[in-house]
């Protein structure tokens, strides 16, 4: 007898809660997420420095989206200021290190937690908007955010911006791809699995109630104003975090990398990811990252062909941009984490799928 | 004294009376049953017990202490639980979610306990889900643990919203129209776990229920409302033979 190798539940038996409350409870899947952790923290061995790069990259932008995640998809409330949250987080790092003389393993945590505290700020107006509304008030701390970055010279060097240095552990300084990616990878690792945690206890249930009935939520005990104000704060500590992770990666910081259209990119990656889901932001996440690169290399190819092509191809990018967004709304709008979720269902019954 | 007292509460919407001068007392341990033609102002009775509204004129006193003016959420902590009429169930999260998050206001873990998962939080959680699981075995929802709520038929939802409540382990239940839009056999479980809320667990229950023959037979008193005035209060045998009462149901001419 064959046994099908996708079902996994075959003679799982959980005898308390504890185990029917794991994240994962199948010994199994367990072992598969440590290969895939395994694989992750291997790869640069055998990856060059360029795809390394975009791998580190790519997990900044996962951090980042995790974070915008937990305040869009798991608690409803759209924004548009992501992008100068990453502003907040990147500055905050970079004065603190070179106009304070902090160490970077203090300003790192510092910066989230100031970006957290301006991401609550900018939340307090979610008591009295939603929707909409909301998505427009954050519109105003995206560009109220760029203006003071912007204007005020003497902290943030205005539309020159400043210049960063790589983390350092003693001697040891994080200049090579390689160890910038490890340096990224624990923290991307610590996000998820802070906010998979996050989702299965209190607070994150009470932030999935906020978002599918408020009301009830109300009655049920949960005060929507704290949980309101905390999903910001929380959500831009991660953002914080992901932009001084950024601005020490690019070692600069500076206004125009902070615009609107970043804010866009990232709820560009948590609907193409699936919102609502920690491992959507992080397939989005790379998606949305790794498109461009992707079209570039298509567009050199076909132009060693067809020559006369190039400067129509490079247009092309914001089109196919648009297109791939349309379509994810259009033909599942859960993103990729549905679709990754539908092919394990098909294979768990596979080879008969009929049955249930 | 009794665990509840209403105190000539008004309500107004711009030129609408909603609720008129309502007062009553419900008492400790009873089920207390509000009835009236539709728009007589019963859940907007229930929304100004839960806080939802907040009345014109009039007090609210809740184990005597004054709550008219608490918010809706210090009020569930203060021991009142609803179930509503549309159900307000919580779609995407699974039927032991919706149940954990009754849990809400007995736990404490935080956000950081919570994201580390600490001893603390896990063991706290573990003790909640003892407390949800019993809720489960009550309302015989074993088999629909792991589903997401919205994918359930309409007379588990409605099952599910008043374990959600339960799960609060409140000293007031409200349920508002528990029964509606079920057929006979599904009306007689769900008036089985009503009785069986009210007697295992002693908890007091304010129904609203358009089913007459279940309300005459679960209430110990009865409220009668029509456009927001309280025209009865009694037992159910006082109140079915109330004039006023016959009047406001099935019209003048009857009632001579």
């Amino acid at each position: 007898m064959v046994r099908n190798p996708f079902v996994m539940q075959c003679g799982e038996f959980h005898v308390d809660y504890k185990q029917d409350m794991a994240i994962w409870k199948i010994a199994r899947v367990r072992w598969r997420i440590f290969a895939v952790v395994a694989l992750f923290a291997l790869f640069p061995m055998v990856a060059t420095d360029y795809v390394v790069g975009l791998a580190t990259l790519c997990g900044i932008a996962a951090i980042g989206a995790i974070g915008l995640n937990i305040l869009t998809g798991f608690t409803g409330q759209i924004s548009i200021g992501v992008g100068a949250f990453l502003g907040v987080g990147g500055y905050t790092s970079a004065i603190l290190t070179t106009k304070l003389g902090f160490s970077f393993w203090i300003a790192f945590p510092l910066a989230g937690l100031i970006t957290a505290l301006v991401g609550a700020l900018f939340g307090i107006p979610s008591l009295r908007l939603k929707g909409l509304y909301l998505a427009i008030a954050t519109l105003a701390a995206q560009v109220i955010i760029l203006f003071v970055i912007s204007r005020w010279d003497s902290l943030t060097g205005g539309t020159a911006g400043l210049v960063l240095s790589r983390p350092q552990i003693g001697s040891f300084t994080f200049m090579s791809e390689t160890s910038y990616y490890y340096l990224m990878f624990v923290v991307l690792l610590i996000t998820i699995v802070f906010s998979l945690n996050l989702f299965r206890t209190r607070v994150g249930r009470a932030f999935i109630a906020v978002r599918d009935r408020d009301i009830a939520a109300e009655v049920m005990g949960i005060d929507l104003f704290k949980y309101k104000v905390l999903a910001f704060f929380v959500s831009s500590f991660f953002v914080g975090i992901a932009g001084a992770l950024l601005g020490h990666y690019t070692m600069i910081v500076s206004p125009e990398l902070y615009s609107i259209s970043v804010s866009i990119e990232y709820l560009a990656m948590i609907l193409v990811g699936g919102l609502g889901s920690v491992f959507g932001s992080l397939y989005g996440a790379v998606f949305i990252t790794l498109m461009p690169v992707v079209l570039r290399s298509v567009v050199d190819l076909l132009s060693g062909t067809f020559p006369g092509l190039e400067g129509v191809l490079v247009g092309m990018k914001e089109v196919v941009f648009g297109v791939v967004i349309i379509l994810f709304l259009v033909y599942e709008p859960d993103g990729l984490n549905k679709i990754w979720l539908n092919i394990k269902n098909y294979f768990r019954l596979w080879p008969f799928s009929y049955t249930k | 004294m009794g665990i509840l007292n209403v105190q000539n509460v008004s309500i107004r919407f711009g030129g609408v009376l909603a609720l008129d001068a309502v007062s009553f007392e419900v008492k400790e341990g009873e089920i207390f049953s509000l009835i009236g033609p539709n728009g007589a102002g019963k859940t907007s009775m229930l929304n100004c017990i839960s806080g939802l509204y907040k009345p014109t004129e009039g007090d609210i006193f809740f184990k005597g202490e004054r709550i008219t003016h608490i918010k809706p959420h210090k009020r569930a902590a203060l021991g009142i639980a609803r179930a509503f009429q549309n159900i307000e169930l919580f779609p995407h999260l699974s039927v032991l979610d919706n149940l954990m998050l009754g849990r809400h206001v007995r736990m404490k873990t935080g956000v950081l306990a919570g994201g580390f998962y600490w001893g603390k939080a896990q063991k706290e959680e573990v003790e909640h889900r003892y407390k949800v699981e019993e809720v489960i075995d009550f309302l015989e929802l074993e088999h629909v643990r792991n589903v997401p709520v919205g994918t359930l038929s309409y007379g588990l939802q409605k099952r599910v919203e008043v374990g959600r409540a339960l799960a609060m382990e409140p000293d007031l239940l409200l349920l508002d129209e528990p029964m509606a839009g079920m057929n006979n056999e599904e009306k007689e479980d769900m008036a089985r776990y009503i009785i069986d809320i009210h007697e295992e667990k002693k908890t007091t229950i304010i129904l609203i229920e358009h089913d007459m023959g279940v309300v005459m037979d679960l209430s110990n008193h009865i409220a009668v409302l029509d456009f927001g005035k309280l025209i009865a209060y009694g037992t159910p045998k006082e109140v079915q033979t109330n004039p006023r009462v016959i009047e406001a149901y099935l019209g003048e001419e009857h009632a001579v």
